[in-house]
Protein backbone atom coordinates (compact mmCIF):
# COMPACT_ATOMS: atom_id res chain seq x y z
CA UNK A 1 0.00 0.00 0.00
CA UNK A 2 1.19 3.13 -1.04
CA UNK A 3 0.76 4.92 2.12
CA UNK A 4 3.90 7.78 1.99
CA UNK A 5 1.44 9.19 -1.01
CA UNK A 6 -1.90 9.18 1.33
CA UNK A 7 0.14 11.04 3.92
CA UNK A 8 1.05 13.52 1.98
CA UNK A 9 -2.55 13.97 0.77
CA UNK A 10 -3.99 13.61 3.70
CA UNK A 11 -2.07 16.78 4.74
CA UNK A 12 -2.43 18.72 1.40
CA UNK A 13 -6.37 18.12 2.51
CA UNK A 14 -5.75 19.99 6.17
CA UNK A 15 -3.83 22.83 4.86
CA UNK A 16 -6.53 23.41 2.18
CA UNK A 17 -9.38 22.92 4.47
CA UNK A 18 -7.91 25.02 7.29
CA UNK A 19 -7.39 28.10 4.84
CA UNK A 20 -10.96 27.67 3.45
CA UNK A 21 -12.72 26.98 6.48
CA UNK A 22 -11.41 31.01 7.15
CA UNK A 23 -12.14 32.19 4.50
CA UNK A 24 -15.53 30.64 4.68
CA UNK A 25 -16.27 31.75 8.36
CA UNK A 26 -18.63 34.47 7.58
CA UNK A 27 -19.00 35.42 11.58
CA UNK A 28 -15.24 36.55 11.05
CA UNK A 29 -16.33 38.44 7.94
CA UNK A 30 -18.67 40.42 9.67
CA UNK A 31 -16.44 40.83 12.84
CA UNK A 32 -14.32 42.52 10.55
CA UNK A 33 -17.06 44.44 9.02
CA UNK A 34 -18.30 45.48 12.52
CA UNK A 35 -14.72 46.99 13.16
CA UNK A 36 -14.63 48.55 9.98
CA UNK A 37 -17.67 50.31 10.65
CA UNK A 38 -16.65 51.52 14.32
CA UNK A 39 -13.17 53.02 12.97
CA UNK A 40 -14.79 54.75 9.98
CA UNK A 41 -17.56 55.84 12.45
CA UNK A 42 -14.75 57.34 15.15
CA UNK A 43 -12.79 59.18 12.77
CA UNK A 44 -15.89 60.57 11.14
CA UNK A 45 -17.17 61.93 15.05
CA UNK A 46 -14.09 61.97 16.97
CA UNK A 47 -15.65 63.91 19.85
CA UNK A 48 -18.71 61.46 20.10
CA UNK A 49 -18.37 58.31 18.37
CA UNK A 50 -15.25 56.42 20.91
CA UNK A 51 -16.89 57.15 24.10
CA UNK A 52 -17.76 54.74 27.15
CA UNK A 53 -21.29 56.31 26.71
CA UNK A 54 -21.77 56.03 23.13
CA UNK A 55 -20.62 52.00 23.78
CA UNK A 56 -23.80 51.37 26.67
CA UNK A 57 -25.86 53.22 24.33
CA UNK A 58 -24.88 51.14 21.63
CA UNK A 59 -24.72 48.13 22.91
CA UNK A 60 -28.25 48.50 24.91
CA UNK A 61 -29.74 49.25 21.49
CA UNK A 62 -28.60 46.19 20.05
CA UNK A 63 -29.09 44.09 22.91
CA UNK A 64 -32.49 43.45 22.52
CA UNK A 65 -32.41 42.09 18.44
CA UNK A 66 -29.19 40.05 20.00
CA UNK A 67 -31.38 38.39 23.21
CA UNK A 68 -33.87 37.27 20.57
CA UNK A 69 -31.60 36.04 18.12
CA UNK A 70 -29.88 33.61 20.73
CA UNK A 71 -33.31 31.80 20.58
CA UNK A 72 -33.60 32.18 16.69
CA UNK A 73 -30.49 30.84 16.15
CA UNK A 74 -31.42 27.47 17.87
CA UNK A 75 -34.67 27.38 15.86
CA UNK A 76 -32.62 27.90 12.44
CA UNK A 77 -30.12 25.24 13.42
CA UNK A 78 -32.89 22.37 13.53
CA UNK A 79 -34.06 23.77 10.29
CA UNK A 80 -37.06 25.65 11.75
CA UNK A 81 -38.07 29.25 11.54
CA UNK A 82 -39.95 31.77 14.38
CA UNK A 83 -41.81 34.55 12.74
CA UNK A 84 -44.03 35.32 15.80
CA UNK A 85 -40.97 36.68 18.12
CA UNK A 86 -41.18 40.22 17.06
CA UNK A 87 -45.12 39.77 18.49
CA UNK A 88 -44.34 37.66 21.54
CA UNK A 89 -42.24 40.61 22.32
CA UNK A 90 -45.26 42.71 22.56
CA UNK A 91 -47.43 39.90 24.11
CA UNK A 92 -45.20 39.23 27.35
CA UNK A 93 -44.28 42.89 27.65
CA UNK A 94 -48.21 43.95 27.93
CA UNK A 95 -48.89 40.52 29.94
CA UNK A 96 -45.86 41.88 32.23
CA UNK A 97 -47.36 45.34 32.27
CA UNK A 98 -50.98 44.37 33.13
CA UNK A 99 -49.71 42.14 36.04
CA UNK A 100 -47.96 45.27 37.45
CA UNK A 101 -50.63 47.50 36.88
CA UNK A 102 -52.95 45.54 38.82
CA UNK A 103 -50.95 45.94 42.11
CA UNK A 104 -48.51 42.82 41.66
CA UNK A 105 -45.05 43.25 42.62
CA UNK A 106 -42.01 42.92 39.88
CA UNK A 107 -41.63 39.44 39.71
CA UNK A 108 -44.96 37.79 39.34
CA UNK A 109 -45.35 40.86 36.41
CA UNK A 110 -41.45 39.21 34.87
CA UNK A 111 -43.23 35.42 35.84
CA UNK A 112 -45.75 36.14 33.63
CA UNK A 113 -44.54 38.06 30.80
CA UNK A 114 -41.93 34.77 30.59
CA UNK A 115 -44.63 32.45 30.98
CA UNK A 116 -46.59 34.22 27.92
CA UNK A 117 -43.31 33.65 25.89
CA UNK A 118 -43.02 29.74 27.06
CA UNK A 119 -46.94 28.97 26.25
CA UNK A 120 -46.20 30.37 22.95
CA UNK A 121 -43.40 28.77 22.01
CA UNK A 122 -44.52 25.58 23.19
CA UNK A 123 -47.53 25.83 21.09
CA UNK A 124 -45.77 27.20 18.08
CA UNK A 125 -43.51 23.80 18.78
CA UNK A 126 -46.05 21.65 19.53
CA UNK A 127 -47.80 22.31 16.05
CA UNK A 128 -44.67 21.99 14.27
CA UNK A 129 -43.51 18.95 15.69
CA UNK A 130 -46.74 16.85 16.84
CA UNK A 131 -48.86 17.57 13.50
CA UNK A 132 -45.80 18.42 11.65
CA UNK A 133 -47.07 21.92 9.99
CA UNK A 134 -44.47 23.90 8.41
CA UNK A 135 -42.70 26.29 10.57
CA UNK A 136 -43.07 29.03 8.25
CA UNK A 137 -46.78 29.05 8.05
CA UNK A 138 -47.59 27.86 12.01
CA UNK A 139 -44.90 31.03 13.20
CA UNK A 140 -46.66 33.44 10.46
CA UNK A 141 -50.23 32.65 12.20
CA UNK A 142 -48.92 32.92 15.62
CA UNK A 143 -47.20 36.37 14.29
CA UNK A 144 -51.04 37.37 13.79
CA UNK A 145 -52.15 35.98 16.75
CA UNK A 146 -49.78 36.92 19.83
CA UNK A 147 -49.85 40.57 18.00
CA UNK A 148 -53.61 40.66 18.29
CA UNK A 149 -53.79 39.35 21.99
CA UNK A 150 -50.90 41.85 22.97
CA UNK A 151 -53.23 44.77 21.69
CA UNK A 152 -56.47 43.55 23.38
CA UNK A 153 -54.58 42.48 26.40
CA UNK A 154 -53.79 46.22 26.49
CA UNK A 155 -57.64 47.69 25.80
CA UNK A 156 -55.37 49.16 23.02
CA UNK A 157 -53.72 51.76 25.26
CA UNK A 158 -49.83 52.48 26.23
CA UNK A 159 -49.35 50.64 29.44
CA UNK A 160 -46.89 52.83 31.64
CA UNK A 161 -47.88 52.74 35.74
CA UNK A 162 -46.49 49.80 36.96
CA UNK A 163 -47.49 50.37 40.89
CA UNK A 164 -45.74 49.23 43.31
CA UNK A 165 -43.03 47.01 41.33
CA UNK A 166 -42.46 49.55 38.97
CA UNK A 167 -39.06 50.77 39.96
CA UNK A 168 -37.35 47.48 39.94
CA UNK A 169 -39.29 46.64 36.71
CA UNK A 170 -37.42 49.88 35.18
CA UNK A 171 -34.23 48.90 36.68
CA UNK A 172 -34.30 45.52 35.49
CA UNK A 173 -34.13 46.54 31.63
CA UNK A 174 -33.24 50.28 32.32
CA UNK A 175 -30.70 49.94 34.74
CA UNK A 176 -26.94 49.52 34.29
CA UNK A 177 -23.69 47.63 35.56
CA UNK A 178 -20.23 49.34 36.34
CA UNK A 179 -17.62 47.67 35.15
CA UNK A 180 -14.15 48.28 37.16
CA UNK A 181 -12.01 49.61 33.76
CA UNK A 182 -8.43 50.15 33.13
CA UNK A 183 -8.15 53.67 33.51
CA UNK A 184 -9.49 53.07 36.50
CA UNK A 185 -12.82 54.75 35.86
CA UNK A 186 -16.05 52.02 35.65
CA UNK A 187 -17.47 50.82 32.18
CA UNK A 188 -21.06 51.14 32.47
CA UNK A 189 -22.92 48.57 30.89
CA UNK A 190 -26.50 48.55 30.54
CA UNK A 191 -28.64 45.79 31.88
CA UNK A 192 -29.40 44.56 28.69
CA UNK A 193 -26.45 43.89 27.10
CA UNK A 194 -25.68 42.22 30.13
CA UNK A 195 -27.97 39.50 30.23
CA UNK A 196 -27.00 39.24 26.27
CA UNK A 197 -24.01 38.60 27.09
CA UNK A 198 -24.29 36.12 30.02
CA UNK A 199 -26.95 34.25 27.36
CA UNK A 200 -24.69 34.27 24.57
CA UNK A 201 -21.95 33.10 27.08
CA UNK A 202 -24.28 30.11 28.66
CA UNK A 203 -26.17 29.28 24.71
CA UNK A 204 -22.46 28.66 23.03
CA UNK A 205 -21.85 26.34 26.08
CA UNK A 206 -24.51 24.30 25.35
CA UNK A 207 -24.68 24.61 21.43
CA UNK A 208 -21.01 23.10 21.76
CA UNK A 209 -20.65 20.72 24.78
CA UNK A 210 -23.84 19.48 25.35
CA UNK A 211 -25.61 16.52 23.49
CA UNK A 212 -28.69 18.62 23.48
CA UNK A 213 -26.77 21.13 21.71
CA UNK A 214 -25.05 18.79 19.51
CA UNK A 215 -28.74 17.41 18.33
CA UNK A 216 -30.07 20.35 17.50
CA UNK A 217 -27.33 20.35 14.73
CA UNK A 218 -28.19 16.74 14.26
CA UNK A 219 -32.07 17.37 13.36
CA UNK A 220 -31.26 20.39 11.23
CA UNK A 221 -28.40 17.65 9.59
CA UNK A 222 -30.56 14.72 8.63
CA UNK A 223 -33.82 15.11 10.85
CA UNK A 224 -34.58 11.11 9.66
CA UNK A 225 -31.28 10.24 10.80
CA UNK A 226 -31.42 12.04 13.84
CA UNK A 227 -34.91 10.39 14.43
CA UNK A 228 -33.09 6.78 13.45
CA UNK A 229 -30.57 6.90 16.35
CA UNK A 230 -32.89 7.71 18.91
CA UNK A 231 -32.51 11.64 19.40
CA UNK A 232 -35.99 12.42 21.32
CA UNK A 233 -36.24 14.77 17.63
CA UNK A 234 -40.22 16.16 18.63
CA UNK A 235 -39.39 17.20 21.99
CA UNK A 236 -36.21 19.06 21.15
CA UNK A 237 -37.98 20.96 18.55
CA UNK A 238 -40.67 22.02 20.81
CA UNK A 239 -37.76 23.19 23.31
CA UNK A 240 -36.15 25.03 20.70
CA UNK A 241 -39.69 27.12 19.77
CA UNK A 242 -39.81 27.55 24.01
CA UNK A 243 -36.14 28.99 23.89
CA UNK A 244 -37.34 31.07 21.02
CA UNK A 245 -40.41 32.24 22.91
CA UNK A 246 -38.50 33.12 25.61
CA UNK A 247 -35.77 34.83 24.79
CA UNK A 248 -38.60 36.73 23.15
CA UNK A 249 -40.15 37.83 25.90
CA UNK A 250 -37.24 38.52 27.82
CA UNK A 251 -36.62 41.05 25.07
CA UNK A 252 -39.87 42.30 25.54
CA UNK A 253 -39.92 43.08 29.39
CA UNK A 254 -36.54 44.42 29.33
CA UNK A 255 -37.43 46.89 26.42
CA UNK A 256 -40.86 47.57 28.63
CA UNK A 257 -38.38 48.55 31.81
CA UNK A 258 -35.85 50.86 29.62
CA UNK A 259 -38.46 52.47 27.78
CA UNK A 260 -40.88 53.04 31.39
CA UNK A 261 -44.08 51.86 28.99
CA UNK A 262 -45.51 49.10 27.31
CA UNK A 263 -46.99 49.09 24.22
CA UNK A 264 -48.76 46.42 22.12
CA UNK A 265 -46.52 47.62 18.89
CA UNK A 266 -43.49 46.70 20.18
CA UNK A 267 -41.49 44.58 18.57
CA UNK A 268 -42.87 45.16 15.01
CA UNK A 269 -40.61 43.80 12.41
CA UNK A 270 -38.33 42.67 14.82
CA UNK A 271 -38.54 38.94 13.50
CA UNK A 272 -37.01 40.68 10.57
CA UNK A 273 -33.53 42.17 12.33
CA UNK A 274 -33.73 38.77 13.96
CA UNK A 275 -33.62 36.40 11.47
CA UNK A 276 -31.10 39.09 9.24
CA UNK A 277 -28.62 39.30 11.82
CA UNK A 278 -28.38 35.46 12.71
CA UNK A 279 -28.09 34.30 8.99
CA UNK A 280 -25.71 37.49 8.29
CA UNK A 281 -23.60 36.21 11.35
CA UNK A 282 -23.54 32.60 9.44
CA UNK A 283 -26.39 30.73 10.30
CA UNK A 284 -28.01 28.53 7.30
CA UNK A 285 -31.85 28.90 6.90
CA UNK A 286 -31.58 25.61 5.10
CA UNK A 287 -30.60 23.74 9.38
CA UNK A 288 -27.52 22.64 10.57
CA UNK A 289 -25.83 25.73 10.71
CA UNK A 290 -25.20 28.87 12.77
CA UNK A 291 -23.33 29.86 15.78
CA UNK A 292 -24.22 32.02 18.92
CA UNK A 293 -21.31 34.39 18.19
CA UNK A 294 -22.28 34.85 14.31
CA UNK A 295 -25.69 35.84 15.63
CA UNK A 296 -24.09 38.35 18.31
CA UNK A 297 -21.75 40.01 15.76
CA UNK A 298 -24.83 40.16 13.24
CA UNK A 299 -26.83 41.50 15.50
CA UNK A 300 -24.08 44.31 15.90
CA UNK A 301 -23.75 45.02 12.40
CA UNK A 302 -27.77 45.32 11.44
CA UNK A 303 -27.60 48.18 14.30
CA UNK A 304 -24.55 49.84 13.30
CA UNK A 305 -25.32 49.98 9.45
CA UNK A 306 -28.31 51.63 10.76
CA UNK A 307 -25.94 53.83 12.56
CA UNK A 308 -23.62 54.71 10.01
CA UNK A 309 -26.54 55.47 7.52
CA UNK A 310 -27.68 58.34 9.82
CA UNK A 311 -24.25 59.62 9.94
CA UNK A 312 -23.49 59.13 6.52
CA UNK A 313 -26.54 61.53 5.82
CA UNK A 314 -28.22 58.90 4.40
CA UNK A 315 -32.06 59.14 5.27
CA UNK A 316 -32.92 56.29 7.83
CA UNK A 317 -35.80 55.44 5.20
CA UNK A 318 -33.52 53.44 3.25
CA UNK A 319 -32.78 51.12 6.25
CA UNK A 320 -35.06 48.40 5.39
CA UNK A 321 -33.33 48.32 1.79
CA UNK A 322 -29.88 47.44 3.21
CA UNK A 323 -31.11 45.02 5.65
CA UNK A 324 -33.07 43.06 2.94
CA UNK A 325 -29.83 43.10 0.86
CA UNK A 326 -27.47 41.88 3.41
CA UNK A 327 -29.74 38.72 4.08
CA UNK A 328 -29.61 38.10 0.13
CA UNK A 329 -25.89 38.61 0.06
CA UNK A 330 -25.66 36.44 2.96
CA UNK A 331 -27.23 33.46 1.40
CA UNK A 332 -25.80 34.06 -1.74
CA UNK A 333 -22.36 33.94 -0.07
CA UNK A 334 -24.08 30.74 1.12
CA UNK A 335 -24.54 29.32 -1.47
CA UNK A 336 -21.39 30.11 -3.74
CA UNK A 337 -19.26 28.51 -1.09
CA UNK A 338 -21.02 25.13 -1.18
CA UNK A 339 -20.72 25.19 -5.02
CA UNK A 340 -17.24 25.86 -4.51
CA UNK A 341 -17.00 22.68 -2.26
CA UNK A 342 -19.10 20.52 -4.63
CA UNK B 1 -31.85 -21.73 19.24
CA UNK B 2 -32.34 -18.67 16.23
CA UNK B 3 -31.69 -15.67 17.35
CA UNK B 4 -33.93 -14.14 14.64
CA UNK B 5 -37.07 -15.99 13.66
CA UNK B 6 -39.56 -14.26 10.96
CA UNK B 7 -42.79 -16.33 10.95
CA UNK B 8 -45.63 -14.74 7.84
CA UNK B 9 -44.04 -11.29 7.89
CA UNK B 10 -46.29 -9.43 5.66
CA UNK B 11 -45.79 -4.83 5.35
CA UNK B 12 -48.81 -2.80 2.87
CA UNK B 13 -47.95 0.69 1.82
CA UNK B 14 -51.72 1.57 0.86
CA UNK B 15 -52.29 -0.78 -2.22
CA UNK B 16 -48.40 -1.65 -2.30
CA UNK B 17 -48.01 -5.18 -0.66
CA UNK B 18 -44.15 -4.55 -0.18
CA UNK B 19 -43.78 -7.92 1.53
CA UNK B 20 -46.35 -11.23 2.23
CA UNK B 21 -45.64 -14.39 4.21
CA UNK B 22 -41.59 -13.92 4.73
CA UNK B 23 -39.99 -16.56 6.96
CA UNK B 24 -36.95 -16.59 7.78
CA UNK B 25 -34.66 -17.42 10.62
CA UNK B 26 -30.87 -16.63 11.28
CA UNK B 27 -28.74 -18.45 13.71
CA UNK B 28 -25.83 -17.00 16.07
CA UNK B 29 -22.48 -16.36 13.65
CA UNK B 30 -24.85 -17.00 10.80
CA UNK B 31 -24.28 -14.67 7.62
CA UNK B 32 -27.52 -14.37 5.46
CA UNK B 33 -26.85 -12.94 2.17
CA UNK B 34 -30.70 -11.31 1.16
CA UNK B 35 -30.34 -10.92 -2.47
CA UNK B 36 -33.52 -9.23 -4.70
CA UNK B 37 -34.47 -6.90 -7.59
CA UNK B 38 -35.08 -3.19 -7.08
CA UNK B 39 -38.56 -2.99 -5.47
CA UNK B 40 -38.42 -6.82 -4.09
CA UNK B 41 -38.66 -5.48 -0.86
CA UNK B 42 -35.47 -6.30 0.86
CA UNK B 43 -35.04 -2.72 2.91
CA UNK B 44 -38.75 -2.97 3.57
CA UNK B 45 -37.53 -6.26 5.50
CA UNK B 46 -34.29 -4.32 7.00
CA UNK B 47 -36.63 -1.26 8.70
CA UNK B 48 -39.02 -3.96 9.76
CA UNK B 49 -36.59 -5.80 11.90
CA UNK B 50 -35.21 -2.46 12.83
CA UNK B 51 -37.95 -1.01 14.29
CA UNK B 52 -38.24 1.99 11.82
CA UNK B 53 -41.92 0.46 11.18
CA UNK B 54 -44.28 -2.18 12.58
CA UNK B 55 -45.39 -5.52 10.25
CA UNK B 56 -48.70 -5.34 8.90
CA UNK B 57 -48.56 -9.03 10.23
CA UNK B 58 -46.71 -12.02 11.18
CA UNK B 59 -44.12 -11.83 14.25
CA UNK B 60 -40.62 -11.23 14.94
CA UNK B 61 -38.98 -13.39 17.85
CA UNK B 62 -35.24 -12.50 19.16
CA UNK B 63 -33.66 -16.19 21.14
CA UNK B 64 -37.38 -16.86 20.85
CA UNK B 65 -38.82 -13.77 22.17
CA UNK B 66 -41.65 -12.13 20.96
CA UNK B 67 -40.54 -8.59 20.07
CA UNK B 68 -43.05 -5.52 19.40
CA UNK B 69 -40.26 -2.67 18.44
CA UNK B 70 -42.10 0.62 18.49
CA UNK B 71 -39.10 2.55 17.46
CA UNK B 72 -35.45 1.45 16.11
CA UNK B 73 -33.85 2.01 19.88
CA UNK B 74 -36.40 -0.72 20.98
CA UNK B 75 -34.39 -2.84 18.55
CA UNK B 76 -31.63 -1.26 19.26
CA UNK B 77 -30.93 -2.16 22.60
CA UNK B 78 -32.73 -6.01 22.07
CA UNK B 79 -28.79 -5.88 20.31
CA UNK B 80 -29.80 -5.13 16.69
CA UNK B 81 -27.24 -2.61 14.26
CA UNK B 82 -28.88 -1.92 11.42
CA UNK B 83 -25.95 0.06 8.40
CA UNK B 84 -28.69 1.95 6.13
CA UNK B 85 -28.92 1.83 2.39
CA UNK B 86 -28.64 5.63 2.70
CA UNK B 87 -26.28 5.26 5.74
CA UNK B 88 -28.40 7.93 8.39
CA UNK B 89 -25.56 10.38 8.23
CA UNK B 90 -25.31 13.83 9.51
CA UNK B 91 -23.00 15.69 6.79
CA UNK B 92 -22.64 18.92 9.26
CA UNK B 93 -21.11 16.71 11.93
CA UNK B 94 -17.97 15.10 12.20
CA UNK B 95 -17.42 11.65 11.48
CA UNK B 96 -17.00 11.03 15.86
CA UNK B 97 -19.99 12.81 16.18
CA UNK B 98 -22.28 10.92 13.95
CA UNK B 99 -20.68 7.77 15.39
CA UNK B 100 -22.00 8.63 18.99
CA UNK B 101 -24.89 10.48 17.35
CA UNK B 102 -27.60 9.46 20.37
CA UNK B 103 -25.38 7.67 23.20
CA UNK B 104 -22.46 10.39 23.51
CA UNK B 105 -20.07 9.53 25.84
CA UNK B 106 -20.69 12.41 28.95
CA UNK B 107 -18.82 13.65 31.83
CA UNK B 108 -20.59 14.78 34.90
CA UNK B 109 -19.68 18.61 36.13
CA UNK B 110 -21.35 19.24 39.16
CA UNK B 111 -25.27 19.33 37.99
CA UNK B 112 -23.97 19.46 34.44
CA UNK B 113 -22.91 16.75 31.87
CA UNK B 114 -20.63 17.45 28.96
CA UNK B 115 -19.74 15.85 25.81
CA UNK B 116 -16.41 14.11 26.27
CA UNK B 117 -14.57 15.08 23.23
CA UNK B 118 -11.61 13.25 23.96
CA UNK B 119 -12.80 9.69 24.55
CA UNK B 120 -15.06 9.69 21.58
CA UNK B 121 -12.16 11.03 19.35
CA UNK B 122 -10.38 8.27 20.86
CA UNK B 123 -12.90 5.95 20.47
CA UNK B 124 -13.47 6.46 17.21
CA UNK B 125 -10.07 6.43 15.94
CA UNK B 126 -9.70 3.16 17.26
CA UNK B 127 -13.02 1.76 15.53
CA UNK B 128 -11.30 2.93 12.37
CA UNK B 129 -8.27 1.50 13.12
CA UNK B 130 -10.20 -1.46 13.61
CA UNK B 131 -11.82 -1.19 9.71
CA UNK B 132 -8.60 -0.27 8.53
CA UNK B 133 -9.96 2.82 7.17
CA UNK B 134 -7.66 5.79 6.97
CA UNK B 135 -11.19 8.27 8.21
CA UNK B 136 -10.08 11.30 10.46
CA UNK B 137 -12.58 11.40 13.60
CA UNK B 138 -12.57 15.15 13.55
CA UNK B 139 -13.48 15.59 9.86
CA UNK B 140 -17.05 16.68 8.31
CA UNK B 141 -19.18 14.07 6.75
CA UNK B 142 -19.99 16.16 4.04
CA UNK B 143 -16.40 15.83 2.87
CA UNK B 144 -16.04 12.45 2.65
CA UNK B 145 -15.99 10.36 -0.04
CA UNK B 146 -18.41 7.01 -0.42
CA UNK B 147 -16.03 4.61 1.26
CA UNK B 148 -15.07 7.09 4.13
CA UNK B 149 -19.01 7.80 4.45
CA UNK B 150 -19.89 3.63 4.88
CA UNK B 151 -16.76 3.40 7.00
CA UNK B 152 -18.39 6.07 9.58
CA UNK B 153 -22.15 3.87 9.08
CA UNK B 154 -20.23 0.71 10.08
CA UNK B 155 -18.34 1.85 12.99
CA UNK B 156 -21.47 3.09 14.62
CA UNK B 157 -22.66 -0.67 14.70
CA UNK B 158 -19.27 -1.57 16.44
CA UNK B 159 -20.20 0.57 19.56
CA UNK B 160 -22.62 -1.76 21.36
CA UNK B 161 -22.32 -5.26 21.70
CA UNK B 162 -24.75 -6.02 18.84
CA UNK B 163 -26.80 -9.83 18.65
CA UNK B 164 -27.30 -8.75 14.74
CA UNK B 165 -25.94 -6.41 12.46
CA UNK B 166 -28.10 -5.86 9.44
CA UNK B 167 -26.26 -4.23 6.51
CA UNK B 168 -28.50 -2.80 3.48
CA UNK B 169 -25.91 -2.93 -0.01
CA UNK B 170 -23.01 -1.67 2.41
CA UNK B 171 -20.92 -2.51 -0.55
CA UNK B 172 -22.68 -0.59 -3.62
CA UNK B 173 -20.95 3.01 -3.81
CA UNK B 174 -17.55 1.61 -2.57
CA UNK B 175 -13.78 0.84 -4.28
CA UNK B 176 -12.49 -2.51 -4.64
CA UNK B 177 -10.29 -2.07 -1.89
CA UNK B 178 -13.42 -0.64 0.19
CA UNK B 179 -15.17 -3.91 -0.24
CA UNK B 180 -12.85 -6.44 0.32
CA UNK B 181 -12.50 -4.49 3.78
CA UNK B 182 -16.12 -4.31 4.67
CA UNK B 183 -16.14 -8.60 3.61
CA UNK B 184 -13.02 -8.72 5.84
CA UNK B 185 -15.19 -6.88 8.43
CA UNK B 186 -18.17 -8.99 7.54
CA UNK B 187 -15.75 -12.56 8.28
CA UNK B 188 -14.51 -10.85 11.93
CA UNK B 189 -18.23 -9.91 13.20
CA UNK B 190 -19.57 -13.72 12.33
CA UNK B 191 -15.98 -15.02 14.29
CA UNK B 192 -17.68 -13.24 17.25
CA UNK B 193 -20.51 -15.26 17.05
CA UNK B 194 -22.45 -12.13 15.48
CA UNK B 195 -25.26 -12.45 13.25
CA UNK B 196 -25.54 -10.58 10.06
CA UNK B 197 -27.92 -9.75 7.04
CA UNK B 198 -26.20 -8.69 4.05
CA UNK B 199 -27.99 -7.46 1.54
CA UNK B 200 -26.19 -7.35 -2.08
CA UNK B 201 -26.19 -6.86 -5.30
CA UNK B 202 -22.78 -8.34 -6.21
CA UNK B 203 -23.15 -11.81 -6.53
CA UNK B 204 -19.18 -12.35 -6.01
CA UNK B 205 -19.19 -10.73 -2.22
CA UNK B 206 -22.47 -13.14 -1.37
CA UNK B 207 -20.95 -15.99 -2.27
CA UNK B 208 -17.90 -15.08 -0.47
CA UNK B 209 -18.84 -14.38 2.93
CA UNK B 210 -22.17 -15.88 3.16
CA UNK B 211 -23.73 -19.01 4.53
CA UNK B 212 -26.88 -18.68 3.84
CA UNK B 213 -29.01 -17.38 0.34
CA UNK B 214 -32.47 -15.78 0.63
CA UNK B 215 -34.02 -14.74 -2.33
CA UNK B 216 -36.96 -12.44 -2.43
CA UNK B 217 -39.13 -11.73 -5.41
CA UNK B 218 -42.13 -8.89 -5.23
CA UNK B 219 -42.05 -9.15 -1.80
CA UNK B 220 -41.88 -13.00 -1.14
CA UNK B 221 -39.88 -15.53 -0.44
CA UNK B 222 -38.60 -17.25 -3.13
CA UNK B 223 -35.75 -19.19 -1.42
CA UNK B 224 -32.92 -19.54 1.34
CA UNK B 225 -30.63 -22.13 0.93
CA UNK B 226 -27.19 -23.04 1.87
CA UNK B 227 -24.31 -21.20 -0.41
CA UNK B 228 -22.79 -25.00 -0.81
CA UNK B 229 -26.32 -26.08 -2.66
CA UNK B 230 -26.86 -23.22 -4.78
CA UNK B 231 -24.62 -21.28 -7.68
CA UNK B 232 -25.08 -17.82 -9.23
CA UNK B 233 -26.20 -19.05 -11.97
CA UNK B 234 -29.67 -21.08 -9.79
CA UNK B 235 -29.91 -17.48 -7.74
CA UNK B 236 -29.78 -15.26 -10.81
CA UNK B 237 -32.81 -17.17 -11.88
CA UNK B 238 -34.75 -16.57 -8.71
CA UNK B 239 -34.26 -13.25 -9.04
CA UNK B 240 -35.37 -12.88 -12.54
CA UNK B 241 -38.44 -15.41 -11.98
CA UNK B 242 -36.61 -17.42 -14.43
CA UNK B 243 -36.70 -20.38 -11.79
CA UNK B 244 -39.86 -19.83 -10.40
CA UNK B 245 -39.05 -21.30 -6.53
CA UNK B 246 -36.27 -23.26 -5.03
N1 LIG C 1 -42.33 4.17 2.89
C1 LIG C 1 -42.86 3.61 1.78
N2 LIG C 1 -44.06 4.03 1.31
C2 LIG C 1 -44.62 3.47 0.22
N3 LIG C 1 -44.06 2.49 -0.47
C3 LIG C 1 -42.86 2.02 -0.07
C4 LIG C 1 -42.20 2.57 1.07
N4 LIG C 1 -41.02 1.91 1.23
C5 LIG C 1 -40.96 1.02 0.23
N5 LIG C 1 -42.05 1.07 -0.56
C6 LIG C 1 -42.34 0.20 -1.72
O1 LIG C 1 -42.17 -1.13 -1.30
C7 LIG C 1 -41.54 -1.88 -2.32
C8 LIG C 1 -40.27 -2.50 -1.78
O2 LIG C 1 -39.29 -1.48 -1.58
P1 LIG C 1 -37.86 -1.75 -0.94
O3 LIG C 1 -38.05 -2.55 0.29
O4 LIG C 1 -37.17 -0.46 -0.82
O5 LIG C 1 -37.16 -2.63 -2.07
P2 LIG C 1 -35.62 -3.02 -2.22
O6 LIG C 1 -34.86 -2.55 -1.06
O7 LIG C 1 -35.65 -4.52 -2.34
O8 LIG C 1 -35.16 -2.41 -3.51
C9 LIG C 1 -41.33 -0.94 -3.48
O9 LIG C 1 -42.41 -1.09 -4.38
C10 LIG C 1 -41.36 0.40 -2.85
O10 LIG C 1 -41.80 1.37 -3.76
MG1 LIG D 1 -33.24 -1.23 -0.91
Amino acid sequence: MSTSVEISDVTRIREQSWFASLLANQALWVTVAVALICIATAIEQPDSFATKNNFHNITRNFAAIGIIAMGMTAVIITGGIDLSVGSVMALSAIVAARLLESGFDWYVGVAGGLMAGLVVGAINGALIAHIKLPPFVVTLGMLSIARSLAIVASDNRVIYQFGEGGDTFKWLGGGRLDLPWIDGDVLPLSNMFVVLVVMAVIMSIVLRTTSWGRYLFAIGGNEHAARLTGIPVDRIKIQVYMLAGFTAAIAGILSAGYGGSASNGMGKTYELYVIAATVIGGANLMGGKGSIYGAFIGAALIFLIRNSLIMFGVDANWYDLFVGLFIILAVLLERLRGRTRG
Amino acid sequence: MAVLELTGIAKHFGAIEALRGVDLTLEDGEVLGLMGDNGAGKSTLVKIIAGNFPPSAGQIRIDGKAMHFHKPVDAREAGIEVVYQDLALCDNLSAAANIFLGREFKRKFGFFRFLDFGRMYQRAGELFEELQSETRPRDLVKQMSGGQRQAVAIARTRLSEPRIVLMDEPTAAISVRQVAQVLDLIRRLRDQGIAIILISHRMPDVFAVCDHVAVLRRGSLVADKSVADTSPEEVTGLITGAIARA
